[in-house]
């Protein structure tokens, strides 16, 4: 064996004084990290396998154990950061490109937080959400150019089908493979009992998941996993997936260890094998072929489910968005670079697409100077991470948000960066019995129930600030925001005022 | 410097009045001064119009263009642009007596035109669109120039000052119409521009509003999309342009038109049945960027009638009234007592409650 040259990126403080060797954390560490030697009657943790995942720290009945960043530094450098050094070492050793889990962790701006919102004073009265109706209320789909009426006044126009959403908040697709069985369980159950969708991914539908369709939307990527037209007509919606957020222009990446029985029949795929869906879908190379597939789709379900088109924030993003409109899709997803990913090439991750905000403002510009804005749904994914980033989102031109690392945090995750290992201590990247079990799907359905309730009371909050009482008044209401340390550029394609103007 | 309307929005208070006789009968402009006199307090001076319907029965096959100019080079200028797309029959100033309180008046002209109708053929559109179209370029292009009415048989006159000052100096006393309404303004930022006071009207549409809607920018971004202009960054004149898309531009009957820019509550829907539910959801799912909200009274004149509407939750007075032919529309209830002596049917409409009077006659 070469010299391995990685040092660990955390050391594993354990107090002696508190340790009582109860050994929880031996048997709760998927990693092997901690290890309980016989003759010395201590346990001892071996660092570099640790991932700071804090399940040990959790569950530790003395509190005797902390977890902190490696204090080894490299030489100081700018340039040659430790984490740079560290993937050559990585790279170096095993001729492999990176892997990386979870949404772009590199420090761009977040736009969000650098816009700010509104609320009434004295010319407009604000609105309090818990004395008046106040309405989240929105519906997803094709919306005709106009409605027509006959002589009667009766209603001649046929309306799209529409999803109707209790709140502008859905999950967005994390497949089974990628998540564990109970992590989808807790997810449409909570959709189901919130009046909301949750997607199933590109993994297809556990049997088990059927009754939850009418909160489903189904997936077809370029893998078709799991496709066939039980599937597709088992959802109230269908979405293909063109391109996601964290690792725009590939396709998506399963490894072997996570497809079991279940996963592999839910996928159609034998057992153990890697499930790499192709960058492009190979019956789509230009838009006319988006075109075809939208209307098959449709055809397949008899025009009875709105069709989702799903693309990864990228430069020309507007032009994009403009044709997938033209092509007929009912609603358009656009996932910014840092939405999360169970598996993504590190680089791709870290340098490709751009960030929702601007994505999502430059889009509602582009279709409005169209004059199709009204005729399609924009949802907007990639990292929403509280009530006001949804706010600004609605403000800034969407119809609603796609959540998803936020919906894994309710849930446990701890952002640990590791799913793609499969050793999800928290059961939830998993798809290891025992680490599955852990995950209860009673407490988690409750508290992404609660984390979502809690969203839509700060979400009416704020709306009733604004002197708003649906929030169709919020969409596309740019004059709700205003910039805080920006450039005239970006408030340019924000479409926003700085404060202060 | 302060902005005017059109650089900067304006956010205003209010008091606004309305009269329509259900049978068309014309009455002088003296009771709508006299009403909306009585609400002094609501306005503070920088603004105040009426808009009358039925008071060029002599022109009423013409559009009437009243203009503000700000000087005469704009004016010929824009003379040429309207020389080139309508034939004039008659134009002129439109009469005025001093006020000593209303300073700065801008020149105030009034042209009775119909579009030349080749360039209507050349473009392929009616009349009506040609006539918006124009006018919407000329507020949008000629700086300086400002067409305030563009209605057949109606017209808007307008000014900075006391809305019952404005009245004295536009000697209403001695027009007829079978509509009337009124409008004080209590501006919190201006300089004070002509053509920023109420009514806002397009075609024959003319709106008087007291409030401050809180969906404008989604409101305007939807209409924009729709070959309007918001160049003066009010309320009154998304409200208008968003009726004008919904009922001449997308036909909806007034009443649906209505149900759009005030919509039903979503449990209220629900509580409809089916069918009638259905139609509400489809109006509300397609029309919902057209929803007004914050709070505002409105009074909305059009050739066939006055439309009363509150916002959704009543965030602003409005009183309704009758006596004999007559209907009678205000912010507060003494407005109507003013003028109307014993009136009947007092009440206070609920949020989002329209009050639809149509004339029983047919213009």
């Amino acid at each position: 064996m070469s010299l391995n040259l990685i040092s660990p990126q955390f050391e594993v403080l354990r107090d002696e004084n508190k340790c009582v060797q109860c050994k929880v954390c031996v048997k709760q560490c998927a990693n092997e990290v901690h290890s309980y030697d016989e003759e010395d009657n201590v346990v001892r943790a071996n660092d570099i396998k640790c991932v700071n995942c804090h399940r040990c720290v959790a569950l530790c009945p003395t509190k005797a154990l902390k977890i902190r960043k490696n204090s080894l530094e490299f030489r100081e450098n700018a340039n040659w950061t430790g984490q740079a050094i560290d993937e050559i070492y990585r790279q170096a050793e095993t001729g492999g490109i990176l892997l990386s889990s979870m949404g772009n962790p590199k420090n761009f701006p977040i736009y969000w937080d650098k816009m700010l919102l509104n609320a009434s004073q004295v010319t407009n009265p604000s609105i309090d959400p818990l004395r008046e109706p106040m309405e989240t209320k929105v519906m997803i789909g094709r919306k005709p150019d106009k409605l027509e009426f006959d002589k009667d006044g009766k209603l001649v126009t046929e309306m799209p089908p529409q999803i109707e959403l209790n709140m502008p908040i859905m999950f967005s697709a994390m497949s089974y493979g990628s998540i564990s069985k109970n992590a989808h369980e807790s997810l449409a159950r909570a959709a189901e009992k919130l009046g909301i969708l949750y997607n199933t991914g590109e993994g297809g539908l556990h049997k088990d998941f059927y009754k939850y369709g009418k909160n489903t939307i189904v997936q077809v990527a370029s893998g078709r996993f799991g496709v066939h037209v039980g599937y597709l007509n088992a959802g109230s919606a269908i979405e293909i997936k063109i391109g996601q957020g964290a690792k725009p222009g590939i396709g998506g990446h399963l490894p072997g260890i996570k497809v079991g029985e279940d996963v592999s029949a839910t996928r159609m795929i034998p057992m153990g094998s890697d499930a790499i869906s192709p960058a492009p879908h190979h019956d789509i190379y230009s838009i006319e072929d988006l075109r075809q597939l939208i209307f098959s789709l449709k055809e397949a379900t008899n025009y009875q489910k709105p069709v989702f088109v799903k693309i990864a924030a990228v430069h020309n993003v507007s032009a994009i968005a403009s044709g997938i409109a033209r092509a007929g899709a009912d609603a358009i997803v656009i996932d910014g670079f840092r939405g999360g990913t169970g598996a993504a090439p590190t680089r791709v991750r870290d340098n490709v697409g751009i960030p929702i905000e601007l994505a999502l403002a430059a889009v509602d510009q582009r279709l409005r100077d169209e004059g199709i804005r009204n005729s399609i749904s924009i949802i907007c994914a990639g990292s929403i991470r509280n009530s006001a980033d949804i706010v600004k989102a609605i403000a800034l031109g969407a119809d609603a948000v796609y959540i998803a690392s936020a919906a894994l945090i309710a849930i446990g995750c701890h952002m640990c960066h590791s799913c793609s290992t499969g050793k999800c201590n928290w059961g939830i990247a998993t798809q290891d019995a025992d680490l599955v079990k852990r995950l209860n799907p009673d407490i988690a359905y409750q508290r992404l129930v609660n984390l979502l309730t809690a969203w839509d009371h700060e979400v009416k909050e704020m709306l009733g600030g604004m002197g708003i009482n649906a929030i169709d008044s919020l969409r596309g209401n740019r004059l709700m925001l205003r910039g805080i340390g920006l450039n005239s550029k970006e408030l340019e394609i924000l479409g926003i005022k700085h404060a202060g103007e | 410097m302060l902005k005017k309307e059109g650089e900067i929005r304006i956010p205003a208070g209010c008091a606004i009045s309305g009269i329509i006789d259900r049978k068309g009968n014309r009455f002088n402009g003296e009771d709508i001064v006299k009403s909306i006199a009585l609400m002094h307090e609501r306005s503070n001076g920088l603004g105040g119009g009426f808009a009358g319907y039925g008071i060029y029965p002599q022109y009423k096959d013409f559009f009437a263009l009243h203009i503000f100019y700000d000087n005469n080079v704009i004016k010929a200028k824009t003379e040429e642009f309207l020389n080139e797309h309508f034939e004039i029959e008659s134009a002129g100033n439109i009469p005025t007596r001093k006020v000593s309180s209303v300073k700065g008046k801008p020149l105030i002209w009034r042209y009775f035109v119909q579009p030349r109708i080749y360039k209507v053929k050349d473009l392929n559109m009616d009349e009506e669109e040609f006539t918006a179209r124009c006018v919407i370029r000329v507020n949008k292009e000629f700086d300086g120039a400002y067409v305030f009415s563009s209605g057949k048989n109606m017209g808007a006159f307008k000014g900075v000052g006391y809305p019952e000052d404005i009245g004295e100096f536009f000697m209403l006393e001695n027009y007829e119409g079978y509509i009337w309404t009124a409008h004080g303004r209590f501006p919190t930022n201006t300089p004070g521009w002509w053509g920023g006071a109420h009514p806002f009207t397009m075609l024959d549409w003319s709106i008087v509003h007291n409030g401050e809607i809180s969906s404008y920018d989604a409101n305007r971004r939807f209409v924009e999309m729709y070959g309007y202009n918001c160049s003066l960054q009010t309320d009154t004149e998304v409200i208008t342009y968003l009726l004008d898309l919904l009922v001449r531009k997308h036909k909806l009957p007034i009443e649906k038109a209505i149900q759009v820019l005030v919509a039903p509550f979503w449990k209220d829907i629900e509580r409809e049945n089916p069918k009638k539910a259905a139609e509400l959801r489809a109006l509300r799912t397609v029309y919902s960027s057209a929803l007004i909200n914050g709070p505002f009274s409105i009074l909305i004149g059009y050739e066939d009638g006055l439309i009363a509407l509150n916002d959704r939750i009543k965030l602003r007075s409005m009183v309704t009234a009758e006596k004999g032919n007559k209907v009678y529309f205000a912010s507060e209830e003494s407005a109507i007592r003013v003028i109307c002596k014993d009136p009947e049917n007092v009440r206070h409409p609920k949020g989002g409650e329209p009050v639809i009077v149509k004339l029983e006659v047919k213009k």
